[in-house]
Parts: C-alpha cells; structure tokens; sequence
C-alpha cells in the first residue's frame, strides 16, 4: 500500500503486543455510524497518476500569449526561488511552534516583514495572510478595532472581486459598507469627500487602480485622516519598486496580493495576501509574526510573538480566526525580493510599464480604438474602448491564440465594449506587434 | 498569595483604592501570577467615561490575555503610562507601581459593595 | 545568522530575468515615483541560494524526522504531487481565463480535477455538496458558519444567535464563529473528555444556530453520543458543524454526513498529504449536506448534459464570494493525486494505521506519563507531563528534551482541558521502528525527570539557539529591519 510503512506482519505483532485486535481499534464509533465501502475507483500507480494528471493539465490552454490581467500576473519566475522553495525542510515543516528547530522558517519570515516593509514604506508587517482579497477584509477588522467605529467606505475601483469578497465578509457584522463611485476611471475626490463622515473607520483604495490608473493618494490620506478615519491601500507589489510607496502617501494599512511576486497564477492559489501598518498600530494587526530575540547565551534568535492577539490564547476575542501564515508562498516573495535585488525589482517594473507603455501606443494606432479614460499615467494595464463588443473581439482573437484581456463588462455591466489590457515583462515587442496586427484585422 | 487588606476587590480579579472620589485600580497578585510575565497592557482612554463592568482594557502576557473591567463607575482621569515601557511591573508589584488607572468614581460608596479581603480570599480559593 | 539584508554588497547583481530589448517607454513624472529604491539586497544568484539553504539546515520537517505535532496530521508528502501540481498546464494557468466568452472550454483539464475532487470529497464525508474554495482549515470553519447564518436568515429566524462549542475545541472554532456574527457558548466536556448529553442539554435553546464539534476531538476520542447530540440540535433546527481537522481517524469508516453532521470542513493538507509549508498554504474544503447546497459560494463548478464542465455564478442564495477564484487549486492537485493513489482501500488503510500507531503509543507509554483519558483513543493519543512536573519536569522541558533526541516534539499545552498536555499523532506514514525509537525516547526522557531532572530542564543543547526569551520578544518587539525605508 502507498505510502504506509507498516507491513501486515507488523501489524498484527504490533496489535499482539499491546493485546488489542483490529475490530478493537474503532471500538469507540458504535455500529450504526460505521460506513459501507466508499465508491471510489481502485488506487493509481505512480506512473498511472502522473499520466493521467498530465492530460489533464493537457487540456488547460496555456499557451495563449496572453495579455490577462486583473490582479493576477504573468511574470517571469527565476528557477532558483522554486529550487529554493522546494527545500524540504522548509516545505515539510508546520508553524514554528518549536523556534529551535525552526530558525529557517522564522528568520525567513522576519527577513519576508522586514522586505514588505521597505517595499511598501511601512514600519511592521505581519508574516502573510491567504490573497489579496481576505488581507483587505482583515485590514478593515483591524480598522473596526483601531477607531472603535464601523462604517467603511470602498472605491469603486478596488478590484470588484474583492469588493464583492468585502460584501461576503461583512454581512453578518452590521459593518455599514459604503461604495464610491469612480470619475473617469480614478477614485473621485468629491464623491470619497462626501462619503466620510466621522463615523468612518476606514477609506479602502487600490493603486494601479483596477483599471491600471496609478493614483497618488496623498490628498485623499488626509482626507481620511480628518475625519479621524484609516487609509487601507491596496497595492501592487511589483509597481513599488518605482511608484511613489502607500507609505509615502500617509496609508495607515497597505495590503496587497503577492502573487506576482514569485508565484504561478496557479488557477487562482495558492496565493499571497501581505500586511504593513504603522508602529502604532502594531498591536492591532492580525495574523502570524515573527520578532527577532536572543537565548540565555545571548544568541540571536526568532521566535512567533505577540500571539496573545491570536486566536489560540483569545479564542472567540481573537483578532481574526487565521491559524497560519501563507507560510511557503511568503518565502517564495522573499526569495523572489532577493534573488532579483533592489536593481533587478525595478527593471522588471519598468520592463512591465515600457511594454505596456508600448503596447497602448500600437493598439491605440488601431482606427476606432480609444483609451476608455484618458489623461492619466499608468503602470502596466489599461482599459481600451472598442468599435465592438469586447467579449467579441477576445472570442474572435483567442482563436488567433491571443487571450487579448478581460471584458469588464463582467463586472461593470455597461462597459461592453471595455477591454482590460495587461502586458508584463514576458511579452516580447514581437508579441505585442503580432497582438496588434491581429487585433486590427479582427475588427 | 498577597491580598492587601486596606483594598475592594471584584470578581475579575481587579482591586480598587477609593481615597475620596477617586479609585485606583489594577490587576490582583491572583491575577498577574495566573497571567505569568506581563509583556503588554492595552490601557483605557483618559476622559472615557465607563460604567460598572465595563471592559477598559486588556493585559497580555506571552500565553495569555485577559480583559480587565472597570471596578466602579467614573471617568478615566489618569493612566499609568510607565506601563508601556515596563509592564512586568504588573508581576513585581501589581498593588503599587503596577497600578493600571485611576477613575473620577460617580459614586464612591458604591465600592462597599465590594468584596474585601477577606471575602476575595475565599474566593479565590474558590476559583483553585 | 546575519540577515540576508546584511549581506548585499552594492551593485551586485543576481539573475537577470528581462530581456532588454526595449528602450525606455514609460517616464513617470518624479511626483509618481518612489523617493529612493526600495532597500532590497543586491547578492549574486549563489550568494542567496547559500542563504536560503543555510536557513533551511536549521529547520525540522517531516522530511528530516518523525513529527507527531498533534491535531496537525505530519504524514509524508508525498513528492510526486509536487511534480503533478507544478505541470505547467496547471502552473501557469490564468484564474481568469473561464471568465471570457468560451472561456471554460480553455480550462476543461481544470474543471474536471475540480468536479472530481468535489465528487471525492463528496463520497468520503458522505456530503451532498463541496466547496473546494476555503483557503485553510479556519477559513473553512469561517466558510461554514457563514453558511449557518445564511440558513437561518433564508428562513427567516433570527434569534439563531449562538454558537456552542465544546471546551476541548480548537481557538479557531469560536474564533470563526465570532466573526461570523454569532455569539460563543463554550460547553465543558464531560468525565470522558467528551461533550456529554447533560451538558449539551442545560446548554441548550432555540436561540442555538449550531453546533461545533470536532470528529473525533482533539483528545483523540470519537463521541458515542454525537448522533444524539445532533438530533438534540436539528430538533432546535440548529446546524451541527464537524471540523474535520481529525478526518484521518475515520477514512472508510464512518463518514460526517451519514452520522448527521450537516456542514464539514476538511484540512486537505492533513488528511490528503499536502505539505503544510511551514505554516500555509492550506486548503480547507466545506462539504454540506442537501439543504445547504444552496448557500454555497459563488462559484460552483457543475458537469453539462454533454459531458463538459462549467463554473455556475447564478447562486442568488450563495452567501457570495469568500476567495478570489477556485480556493487553493495548486494544493487541491496534491491533495486529488494523492486520494487517487491511496484509491478505496488505501483510503481505509490509511485509518487504521493512523489509529493503530496512536495506540501503540498511548499502550506503550501509559505506564511512565499520565493518561487522564485511557479509552482506546483514534489517531493521537493525548498524556499529561503532571507526574514529571511534580519532579520540576514540564511538558514543555518534555519537547526540548526530545529534540535533542532528533524527534519533533507533540503539541504541548493544547487541549486546554488538559493539564501540561502532550498531544501525539504519529500517523499512518510511520513505520513501527520509527515510533519504538521515539517510544524509547520518551520512556528516557521520564526516567530521567525522576532521576536527573537537570538533563531534562537545560534541553535542547543540540539547536543552532536555546530557549529563546518569548517575554522580551513580546514587551520589546523587533518585527523587521527596515534599512533605509524608515518611514516619516
């Protein structure tokens, strides 16, 4: 049998010696609750296993040169974080609840706050949450927590996925959920101004926007900050290595999705939802954390503390219900920071933008194609008006083998004819030539 | 076990001076003992005002957390802010330097019915 | 050890990932732009791999020894569902791409891993329907307590405002309960270290949305009585939720579903193998019974007529979006190989293996550590460290004493019920060798706490640290090195 290193032989003598019998061992469920024989098929061999999973990962279309987006990106992994990741003694371990056998693990996670920190210009970060999405919603509990108040106020342009995770989240908490809408495509000043009020807990914005709009949120930090209220940015990791940082901008909470750091799109996970906050509010923060200590010889060491927030020592108090951290995928982000370095981080950024920067003006060329909003600087996505239905052109250009972006009417039911272009450093000129050339000819 | 007799106690495990209509509070040596090194204490906003049973903070230890209520009714009028940076004076000392906050009372007399040492006592060992 | 940080040497450079093909397109004005670099290390492709191997050799996993963290299911994992999981028609396969017109024709290979891990899970906890969608375990309780308050609002009940939840549970069972909306009522468990009829009873009222139990409890013990309590809670039209945290015990079994278990989450990561990564990533699938199919979140992947899969976004009761996408799909594939590898008989072999060790455990050391509950227990076995305490010997001086003996401690101090607890799970990936080597270990370590208890208190010894100052961590904290990024 797979996997079990018991023999038969074993079994019995090991039965024999502590003078028990099979029937003995589940003695405790009474008769009425056993089960018949599952209806599942006959075990695989290992060969057997690899080849039917390799059909099926057969039949999943990646090899689409693709110009998707939407939160969830297409960069280039350096093969030395995945040889470093799958370092067992890292994968095959569980929460560092022993810090002496776990040292790897913990350093790893004070050096992955520690890289959260510089990268988004913040002073403390937790040691990671599940995705993008779940940080948020944390990021206003926390919110809840600081300001004792619990109105929250959301732009329209935070990706509608998490916006509609936010809705799932808060239903049951009378958390009252305020969404703004947007102005051209950037968070409106006017309409956020009017939707604070000093009930307000917290402000949530995401920069590059949905629709790829970098936004410097500044004026609208101390607009929150007024109104006694929290800023929770949400941002793209790798746009930090040369955007202004949250931090700089006065963001009391910056949370993000880390994929794009270091991990496959996976179909949707595992993902990375990452935390920094303020000192002040460090206390308040939920999630698993690290902090650097020394033993009685005076060594230096790391160990998991402020726990007394968790849900293990308050239970039904604690700050959030998370257990763990998304422990291997905050390693991959760390390895991914390292292994690129402060120069390398910035040219895949400014590899991303040039591409896109690149790719706007060729499809722009195109007659009837428009930038749906105008007038702003963007980071590596952006929104097309079309001659025609979007969902139309993308059916039309994937039969080209192109996955030409994402039709926003999915989520904004009157922009029809909105096409959401993502390029990252891994699309060459040459593709994006081709992309225009068949985008032209398909209209 | 040290439980001075010259204070009120509640069921929480805090302690109460009333010395007029002021209160100072904290957490009982029970307490702290139960809770082991003290490493933050979350203290109450000077001028909120709290009723009887209020929750104004919370002390944390490495294992544990705990609530800490108000004793009596008042406003916060001072807290003890060297707790920030030595909070293990809670352990060394929970009925003087350890002292949490001191509370405008609304009603003094209301600390008779209190329980008193003696009473506290026998409830703790209740609680063993 | 220095921090990666403290070893960046200016301008050297690791690998070079973007071809540079391109001039430069995009000029952010300088108000768009970040004030100085972010403060990352600059190392060389070997200098980091150096790093992160050096950090690697002082870490225990599974891999490196036996690991019977109790509740935590430390079984091998296996190293071809990483080979599988990381094919790169999975690997770098968009979230997105069902979403465009057609699109779930381009994701077929997906869906149906999805659809049938679905029917699996289905068929093993005896479920009407999954979501495969919870990102961990407590996400999965999270998941299924909101299903609850969904259930009770669709009917229009709104006293259901509380949750009961034994003493023996897990923090993140009232944890979840709490941000779910409910109110938590903690139940004491009785005399057998189970949730008794009587307490349940004097505990009970129609304003109890649910009940959660796990199956078997962290003492390692299946209730006898569970089919009862939940005819007690679905006469109060509660929920009775089982956190599957300890599923390995009953593979083949029994299953939550036919006991009346109506919502159950599942830890693939423990029961199915998958790595548990230091700590995530997890996957915590929810099984419900019929009338909670409804409820659901959106999505849910369904079979057509024809044979093809499709993702159902029309699910106007869903209690809505919880993920971002399809839950944690890399780790789904590990955890779907590895059910099909173990197949329907290992499946079953998997319990009573996992069962068997506990109990040659608990048999094999019951004379030299106290058992406060000595009933044949499931897949971990649950001791008290009291009689070495009484020699100045604590459970925790128990794990550091192991250590230094190349084993991985158990739980210690959990459950709470339990006094100095030592929670061990050995697991059905164990082989006999392995466990009378720790049992060997462990008779030592208490023959020792009577005799020099010194030996036992100064572990560990062999650790690249000793016992680390947790109190000064925590008044003191050092959560990062922030270089140059200090902020305002």
């Amino acid at each position: 049998m797979p996997f079990i290193a018991n023999t038969d032989e074993q079994r019995r003598e090991m039965l024999t010696e502590i003078g028990m019998t099979e029937e003995d061992l589940f003695a405790s469920i009474p008769s009425e609750d056993r089960c018949g024989e599952l209806d599942i098929p006959d075990g695989l061999s290992e060969q057997e296993v690899r080849h039917h999973m390799a059909s099926l990962a057969g039949r999943n279309r990646t090899d689409l040169m693709s110009f998707l987006g939407g939160g969830f990106y297409d960069h280039f992994l350096p093969a030395a974080a995945d040889g470093i990741v799958h370092r067992s003694e890292f994968y095959t371990a569980y929460t560092p609840y022993q810090p002496e056998l776990s040292q790897g693990t913990l350093q790893a996670m004070y050096e992955y706050q520690s890289a959260m920190c510089r990268l988004t210009g913040m002073e403390v970060s937790n040691a990671s949450m599940y995705d993008g999405g779940t940080a948020i919603y944390e990021a206003i509990m926390m919110s809840l927590r600081v300001t004792r108040r619990n109105r929250v106020v959301m732009d329209e342009t935070v990706n509608p996925i998490y916006r509609k995770m936010i809705r799932s989240y808060t239903r049951n908490l009378g958390i009252a959920l305020v969404e703004v809408s947007h102005e051209n495509g950037q968070a409106s000043r006017s309409k956020i101004a009017d939707a604070l009020d000093d009930a307000t807990a917290a402000l949530v914005v995401q920069t590059p926007n949905f629709f790829g709009v970098i936004d410097d949120y500044t004026d609208i930090a101390a607009m929150a900050h007024e109104k006694g209220a929290l800023l929770i940015a949400s941002v793209y990791p790798i746009s930090l290595a040369l955007l202004k940082t949250p931090g700089e901008m006065g963001a009391d909470i910056v949370v993000g999705e880390g994929q794009s750091l270091g991990m496959g799109m996976h179909f949707g996970g595992p993902y990375l939802g990452f935390m920094t906050t303020r000192m002040k509010y460090m206390r308040k923060m939920p999630g698993r954390i690290a902090g650097r200590t020394v033993d009685a010889d005076g060594r230096d060491g790391f160990v998991m503390t402020l726990q007394a927030r968790e849900q293990h020592i308050r239970r039904e108090k604690a700050m959030s219900n998370i257990c763990t951290n998304q422990n291997l995928c905050a390693l991959t982000a760390l390895t991914y920071l390292s292994l690129l370095g402060r120069e390398g981080l910035r040219d895949v950024a400014q590899a991303c933008a040039d591409r896109a920067y690149y790719a706007q003006d060729r499809l722009l060329q195109i007659r009837g194609i428009r930038l749906r909003y105008p007038g702003h600087w963007y980071f590596n996505e952006f929104v097309l008006e079309l001659p025609v239905r979007a969902d139309e052109v993308i059916r039309r250009l994937l039969q080209k083998g192109v996955a030409a972006g994402f039709p926003l009417s999915a989520y904004y039911p009157d922009m029809e004819m909105s096409l959401l272009v993502a390029v990252t450093e891994k699309r060459t000129k040459a593709e994006i030539d081709f992309f225009s050339h068949v985008l032209e000819v398909s209209l | 076990m040290n439980v001075p007799a010259d204070l009120r106690y509640t069921d929480q495990h805090e302690w109460i001076r009333v010395e007029g209509d002021t209160g100072t509070m904290g957490i009982t040596d029970f307490a702290q003992h139960a809770l082991s090194d003290v490493t933050y204490v979350e203290l109450p906003e000077v001028d909120r005002e709290f009723a009887k049973g209020d929750e104004l903070g919370a002390i944390e230890s490495c294992k544990a957390a705990a609530s800490f209520y108000a004793p009596l009714g008042g406003k916060v009028v001072e807290v003890n802010e060297s707790l920030d940076d030595e909070p293990g004076v809670i352990n060394t000392d929970p009925y003087g330097a350890g002292w949490v906050c001191k509370l405008a009372l609304s009603d003094a007399s209301e600390a008779g019915k209190l329980m008193d040492a003696k009473a506290y006592e026998a409830f703790c060992g209740d609680e063993n | 050890m220095k921090l990666i940080f403290d070893k960046s040497v200016s301008s050297r450079r690791g690998p070079r990932p973007v071809p540079q093909e391109m001039e430069m397109c995009a000029v952010f004005p300088a108000g768009l732009l970040r004030d100085k670099p972010a403060d990352l290390p600059e190392l060389s492709e070997l200098d980091v791999v150096r790093h992160f191997t050096e950090l690697s050799r002082k870490n225990f996993g599974v891999d490196n020894g036996f690991y019977p963290l109790g509740s935590c299911t430390m079984k091998y994992n296996a190293k071809v569902t990483e080979r599988v999981s990381a094919y790169p028609g999975f690997f770098y396969l968009h979230p997105l791409l069902p979403q465009l017109p057609s699109g779930q024709t381009l994701v077929e290979g997906a869906l149906e891993v999805l659809y049938e891990m679905d029917m699996l899970l289905r068929e093993i906890c005896g479920m009407a329907g999954f979501t495969l969608q919870p990102l961990a375990g407590a996400h999965g309780e999270l998941t299924g307590t909101m299903i609850m308050a969904a259930y009770h609002r669709d009917r229009g009940n709104d006293r259901k405002t509380t949750i009961l939840i034994p003493d023996s549970a897990h923090g993140t069972n009232p944890a979840s309960a709490a941000i779910a909306g409910f109110d938590v009522k903690t139940v004491p468990s009785n005399a057998d270290g189970v949730m008794g009829l009587d307490a349940l009873a004097a505990a009970m009222n129609d304003t109890i949305a649910g009940v959660m139990l796990t199956c078997p409890n962290t003492l390692g013990l299946f209730n006898p009585h569970v089919r009862e309590i939940c005819r007690m809670v679905h006469d109060v039209d509660g929920l009775m939720y089982c956190d599957g945290a300890n599923l390995n015990a009953m593979l083949g079994v029994c299953r939550p579903g036919d006991i009346g278990f109506d919502i159950v989450h599942v830890n693939l990561h423990k029961t199915f193998g998958t790595p548990h990564g230091g700590g995530g990533p997890g996957s915590g699938p929810v099984g419900v019974v019929e009338k909670l199919t409804d409820f659901l979140p959106i999505s849910v992947v369904r079979k057509a007529a024809d044979g093809s899969f499709f993702l159902d976004y029309n699910l106007p009761k869903s209690i809505g979006y919880i993920a971002p996408f399809y839950g944690s799909f890399g780790v789904i594939l590990k955890a779907y190989a590895y059910i099909r590898m173990l197949g329907r008989d290992g499946l079953k072999r998997v319990s009573q293996n996992a069962v068997l060790n506990a109990n040659y455990i608990r048999e094999k050391l019951k004379d030299h550590y106290d058992l406060p509950y000595p009933q044949t227990c499931m897949h971990e076995c649950v001791f008290s460290a009291s009689r070495q305490l009484a020699c100045g010997v604590s459970a925790m001086d128990v794990a550091k004493a192991l250590i230094d003996r190349g084993f991985h401690p158990p739980t210690v101090y959990f459950p709470l019920i339990v006094h100095e607890a030592l929670m061990i799970e050995p697991t059905e990936t164990e082989s006999r060798e392995t466990l009378d080597a720790f049992i060997d270990a462990m008779i030592d370590i208490a023959r020792l706490a009577e005799q020099d208890p010194a030996a036992i208190t100064n572990c560990p010894k062999t650790t690249p640290v000793g016992r680390l100052d947790e109190v000064q961590a925590a008044r003191k904290p050092d959560l990062a090195s922030l270089g140059d990024a200090k902020t305002q």
